[in-house]
């Protein structure tokens, strides 16, 4: 008889292409993996809310309002279907709103980065977006059931994300001197930080291979990034924006464009808190969850009265 | 005046409506009590910035110089635009964007399913859509103010002030002037005047129910039908024609 | 240290069409049922999904244990006399 609770057994279920279960039995790494990067991945929909509705007010015109308020508010949606993803590991919103704010949690450092002129917003949809985009389809594949099933309904929804932001850099690119130095102004700035989305290189990942083991990840951060910059170069080339990276080229025999290194130290200095705009998001997220706690408390004092009342009236 | 040239006039001022509310409504993005709410709220701007852009297009048309809404809502001078002074009322708090919600929603659902019979098809087509919206912006209201109201010691003295600060704003909502009356007489506008004792005993009601007070009868602030507004509509526009007035030849 | 409320967790179920059955759709936090509906309004029927939501709280959902998995769903497996396919009907039969 095998050991439903083994962590062999479970090993034997992940690589039969299994799905775990929040009640199933699963290895503690495992669930702390999973919570941390679940929970991650939700502050980072979370916070990526602010560089973007930086531009709402401004945007220019009634149709650009719409799609970014409307985009905007995806993003806070996946946000919501990743907590609730986490609280079926038993962990509560209020824990992860707290791990965010303390700074145990982590969000992803792209948002870290000001949104500066309106063809940062095209930039955002389009780079930030897109690789994130990379990211999401692999993750829709992930061996934890709940998780898997948030990002199904997240892929659905972010695929427009991604052409809006292009189609905001093309218009850019066909418009006025002024448009075209803003788009490629939002395009030398975005473009690093977008590649370090995909985190560390794969021999510098020290979680990755536990996460692969796991199906948690279904292809390396290498891997992602590489197929993230072979479908973007080109879009790029299409409408005349300029790669900030004089070194790359197209490796015929791979078929694989080649870049410059990555300034690894950057990517370090901002996860460290030393980005533009850290200390700005985190202050937001924090002001405004502290001025939400008097309507919070009131919608549950209203709740235990009224269901006093009911209890009272049956 | 032409029926066309009043109800271009009366077509601004439902569109200016639909866009500076939108607007405040939109900036309250991410920064909801909890991030249900920050989707609700921003679901209900953009009910309103939709219905903006239908009815300054329809705006466009009626003035027949071949601008778009986009110039309509982007490109005119503040005297120009006639949203009602609550509209433009900074967010302040929550329990201030519930009132102002209340106040607005319930005028509008009064308002607009009149409008629904008005002569002028298009007008009657957007009033249609806008029923739907605001019946539901209504429900969200109403729910609130009474969560607010029977909440805690804070939440109700919260939302009673922001009810009381906000009160002198709500007579502009019945306010007839000649264009409107001259659209009522055929049978293309609303006659405001008349939803009053409505909306009155409609707010009465939830007000109570939310074991809150009716505010004492004010001095009712007046002046978007003639362009004056208070200070706020202009830091509005600054914001909002930002990229259009830096940028005249662009296209976005 | 302060408790912070972030309101009770609601399992949400949508009909994308009528005559179609409810299907889980995810969570949403609410203080009260009329929230919860609201809630799961706004967030999960934003692009036209559904026609009719459930939300229900979560506490009243209960699921069946791994471990039962054995005798809850194997039994069933070999009742192959339950599915249609099994019965071996005359050529020429039809309709049926």
């Amino acid at each position: 008889m095998h050991n439903e609770h083994s962590d062999a057994h479970f090993q034997s279920r992940i690589d039969s292409g299994e799905h775990i279960e929040a009640k199933d039995y699963m290895p503690e790494g495992y669930r702390k993996h999973l919570i941390r990067q679940m929970s991650q991945h939700a502050h980072s929909e979370v916070i990526g809310m602010q560089p973007e509705g930086n531009w709402i007010t401004r945007a220019p015109s009634l149709r650009a309002k719409q799609i970014l308020l409307a985009k905007i508010q995806d993003e806070g949606g996946h946000g919501l279907y990743l907590y609730s993803a986490v609280e079926t590991l038993g962990v509560s919103r209020a824990e992860l709103i707290e791990q965010l704010q303390s700074g145990k949690a982590k969000y992803s450092s792209i948002f870290n980065y000001p949104a500066l002129n309106w063809a940062d917003i095209g930039a955002i949809g389009w780079l930030v977006d897109g690789a994130a985009i990379v990211n999401q389809v692999s993750l829709q594949r992930t061996s934890y059931g709940p998780y898997s099933r948030a990002m199904v309904r997240i892929c659905k929804e972010e695929s427009f994300h991604q052409r809006q932001g292009y189609e905001i850099m093309t218009t850019m690119m066909r418009g006025t001197k002024d448009q075209k130095a803003m788009a490629q102004d939002a395009m030398n700035r975005w473009w690093w930080p977008a590649l370090m989305m995909f985190g560390p290189h794969d021999s510098d990942s020290p979680r990755s291979s536990d996460a692969v083991k796991w199906k948690i990840k279904r292809e390396t951060n290498d891997e992602l990034r590489q197929k993230f910059i072979d479908k973007t170069i080109p879009q790029a080339e299409l409408i005349g924006l300029t790669i900030p990276d004089k070194n790359f080229k197209l490796d015929e025999k791979t078929g694989h464009y080649t870049l410059s290194p990555i300034n690894w130290d950057e990517f370090h200095r901002v996860i460290a808190g030393h980005g533009p705009c850290n200390k700005q998001r985190l202050e937001h997220h924090i002001k405004y969850h502290e001025q939400g706690a008097w309507v919070r408390e009131a919608a549950e004092a209203y709740k235990i009265k009224h269901s006093k009342k009911e209890l009272q009236t049956v | 005046m032409t029926t066309k040239e009043a109800t271009y006039n009366y077509v601004i001022r439902l569109g200016d409506n639909a866009l500076i509310l939108g607007h405040r409504l939109s900036e309250l993005c991410s920064r909801g009590p909890i991030l249900e709410e920050d989707l609700a709220l921003t679901n209900i701007a953009l009910d309103m910035i939709g219905r903006a852009q239908a009815l300054l297009k329809y705006a466009a048309e009626l003035e027949g110089k071949a601008n778009t809404e986009d110039d309509i809502a982007y490109r005119r001078a503040e005297i120009n635009y006639h949203n009602y002074l609550i509209t433009e009322q900074p967010n302040g708090d929550f329990a201030n964007v519930i009132a102002r919600q209340l106040f607005i929603s319930v005028y509008e659902y009064l308002f607009f399913s009149e409008l629904e019979n008005s002569k002028d098809e298009t007008l009657s087509a957007i009033a249609k859509k806008a029923i739907k919206e605001v019946k539901y912006h209504k429900q969200h209201a109403i729910d609130w103010t009474l969560r607010l109201g029977d909440g805690t010691a804070e939440s109700h003295k919260r939302l009673q002030k922001a009810l009381n600060d906000l009160w002198m704003y709500t007579g502009e909502l019945f306010e007839m002037d000649n264009i409107d009356t001259y659209l009522l007489h055929q049978h293309i506008a609303v006659d405001a005047m008349a939803l009053k004792t409505k909306w009155q005993s409609e707010i009465d009601r939830i007000l109570t129910e939310a074991t809150l007070s009716v505010p004492e009868d004010t001095y009712m602030q007046t002046g978007s039908k003639k362009g004056i507004h208070t200070e706020n509509l202009g830091h509005i526009l600054s914001e909002m024609q930002y990229l259009q007035r830096a940028y005249p030849d662009a296209k976005w | 240290m302060a408790t912070d409320t972030q309101l009770d967790l609601w399992e949400v179920f949508i009909q994308s069409k009528s005559g179609q059955p409810y299907i889980h759709s995810g969570s949403v936090h609410a203080s009260d049922v009329k929230m919860a509906m609201q809630n799961a309004r706004d967030i999960y029927t934003r692009r036209g999904e559904g026609t009719s939501i459930w939300v229900v709280p979560s506490i009243y959902i209960s699921a069946s244990d791994p471990d039962d998995s054995d005798m809850l769903f194997d039994p069933s497996k070999d009742k192959i006399y339950r599915h249609p396919t099994f019965y071996v009907m005359p050529e020429g039969a039809k309709n049926i």
